[in-house]
């Protein structure tokens, strides 16, 4: 490449503090850094005087991998991105391109959409709490949250046939309602999951050791949090009452009843109170979709972003057009920029997609969550222990499938 | 509704007011309010949108780049790549997207002193698009490999595959059979051991 010519960093790429101090480096490859975060810090004793996070390790050039695929096909890579929380993901870029389409989803997809959503929220901060507690050595909650988060994958699995990535929420609707097991199983899951949550909650909230690792540690005040670009559950435990499903409802949020937790002090155990308190909320907003889930289409009418369905195919040569150009080329948006933020499992979780007027985005953009909200490490590690480092980490809950993309 | 608002609430007109000339262009697309601004003003604008009590920009959503080279329609700015900043205001929850323009060459004056979180953000454009943010220059790698070469995200860079090692031992890329459906999709048929990896 011809572009711009890089010079190579000619030492290694830490500049120490002072000379007395010790430098440690911990992963890429360290259970406690959640994947391939890899940290560089400067000891002075046991006392942290400087952290760097080094990133990249799962770059994968999705945005520009994205300038040459078709809006349907960009949808499967956002599942990739935070793999814990695909429905977000997905749903965050639907509402972009939607915005970009101008196209209006009915109120049954839309309260799918919100329960398929709520349901991978559920499931991330199950991750995150399990593996919370399992770098703070406590064993037993992994297993119980563990079973739990299946419960919803299996969920997911019904409704898609897919685990993990289900690609479900796409421009212009959904790609298919939802099956009858689903709603039997969901108010099944939703009787049987505040018991189990219960049961952790338990073995942590009151636990002395636990408490002795997480409270006033890693303490962020509310200004330093919005000024760092921390959003979610980080902000909303240092105190910052603001979440997007409240402030700019999208996707008929503002039909359901909840609540937004806030924490006072905004150290790890209120991220950990504040997220336990989340998942509550979530089966709030689950039991009021379900019940009061309305009937007719889910998808959107507009034949130029959903495919019509298939019978109408054997019928009509003009669906039979709409089908055939659906799968091969893809929809044109008008020329223009659209931002969709939604709250995510791990703060805003946004796109922003350029449209040249093209089937493919010209820019495609993901405001990552986890990326922004890594960047408090650095700051909160500064006077702490090593120990407090990986109570840090688990409460920031990061995935680094989001933060190199 | 949040954007609406932000034009509503004389946010825009204040930073007219305060900043004349050096605010370039107005756009409201879509309910959002992109405001385009001279790109040496950009700290002042933030700072000013961040500690006026009546604007309250307090949070720093994030910050991008786009490269608008091979862009066919009418621009916002006249400069090849812009930088785009997200800013929210939690208490009167109206969002804003301030814009700046640069060429290659010309460097934007870093955010980071107003919000520490742009730090991550303008590493990365950086990284992925050659823009140099004044005050925050770089010399080392920040998604990429340390001896990635050029900057990706920019649209003349090709979208390549990695060399590939094959069984008889030669190297080289994977080259697409141009007679096979679906074609150029992925590899723009554009893949050769030098312009493939960057390496």
């Amino acid at each position: 490449m011809s572009t711009t010519e890089f010079k190579a960093p000619s030492s290694a790429t830490f500049e120490r503090i002072s000379e007395n101090t010790m430098v440690v480096n911990m992963g890429p490859q360290h259970p406690s850094t959640h994947g391939v975060l890899r940290l560089i810090i400067e000891l002075e004793g046991e006392t942290i005087v400087q952290c760097k996070c080094v990133i990249g390790y799962l770059h994968t050039g999705m945005e520009k991998e994205a300038e040459y695929q078709t809006y349907h096909k960009c949808t499967v890579m956002t599942d990739r991105i935070d793999y814990l929380n695909a429905n977000g993901n997905n749903l965050a870029h639907a509402l972009a391109v939607e915005k970009l389409l101008g196209c209006e989803i009915p109120k049954r997809g839309q309260y799918l959409r919100v329960m398929l959503a709520e349901l991978s929220r559920i499931a991330s901060h199950c991750i995150w709490l399990g593996t919370h507690a399992l770098d703070m050595g406590a064993m037993t909650p992994f297993f119980y949250i563990m079973q739990q988060r299946e419960m919803v994958l299996d969920m997911f699995e019904i409704f898609s046939g897919v685990r993990m990535m289900p690609s479900w929420i796409v421009p212009g609707g959904l790609r298919g309602d939802m099956p009858e097991e689903f709603e039997t199983r969901l108010r099944k899951f939703l009787i049987e999951f505040p018991k189990e949550l219960q049961v952790v909650e338990n073995m942590l909230v009151e636990n002395p050791i636990w408490k002795e690792r997480t409270q006033n540690v890693g303490v962020l005040s509310a200004q330093e949090a919005l000024e760092l670009g921390c959003s979610g559950p980080i902000a909303r435990a240092s105190g910052v009452a603001f979440d997007l499903r409240k402030s700019a409802p999208y996707s008929s949020y503002e039909d359901f009843d909840f609540d937004i937790p806030v924490g006072k002090v905004g150290d790890c155990y209120d991220r950990f109170l504040v997220r336990i308190a989340e998942m509550k909320e979530s089966c709030k907003i689950l039991q009021q979709a379900i019940d009061n889930l309305p009937s007719g289409p889910y998808n959107s009418e507009d034949r130029k972003a959903t495919p019509p369905p298939k019978e109408e195919i054997d019928t009509s040569m003009e669906s039979l057009i709409h089908h055939f150009k659906h799968y091969t080329e893809g929809f044109h948006p008008e020329v223009g920029e659209a931002y969709a933020g939604i709250e995510g499992s791990k703060g805003e979780l946004g796109f922003y997609v350029i449209s040249d007027g093209s089937n493919k985005p010209y820019r495609w953009h993901e405001r990552p969550s986890s990326f922004m909200n890594l960047k408090s490490l650095e700051v909160l590690a500064i006077g702490k222990l090593l120990a407090d480092v990986i109570a840090i980490i688990g409460s920031i809950d990061i995935v680094l499938g989001e933060i190199d993309r | 509704m949040s954007a609406a608002s932000a034009v509503d609430r004389f946010d825009v007109a204040s930073l007219q007011q305060k900043f004349g000339d050096d605010i370039l262009k107005v756009k409201v697309e879509s309910d959002d309010v992109f405001v385009c601004v001279n790109r040496s003003q950009i700290a002042k604008v933030l700072e000013f949108l961040k500690t006026e009590p009546d604007l309250d920009y307090t949070y720093f959503v994030e910050c991008l780049g786009a490269d608008y080279s091979t862009w066919p329609h009418q621009r916002d700015l006249t400069e090849r790549f812009e930088v785009i900043y997200n800013l929210y205001s939690v208490k009167h929850r109206t969002r804003l997207f301030v814009k700046v323009g640069a060429d290659d060459g010309q460097k934007v004056p870093t955010a980071k002193n107003v919000f520490l979180g742009a730090d991550y953000p303008e590493r990365e454009i950086w990284d992925l698009f050659g823009v140099v943010f004044e005050g925050n220059e770089q010399t080392e790698r920040f998604l990429l490999p340390e001896d990635w070469s050029g900057h990706p995200l920019r649209k003349e860079y090709p979208l390549g595959g990695e060399d590939v090692t094959f069984h008889e031992g030669a190297e080289g890329p994977a080259i697409e059979d141009l007679q096979q459906p679906h074609t150029g999709e992925s590899f723009e048929g554009k893949t050769s051991s030098r312009d493939v990896s960057g390496r």
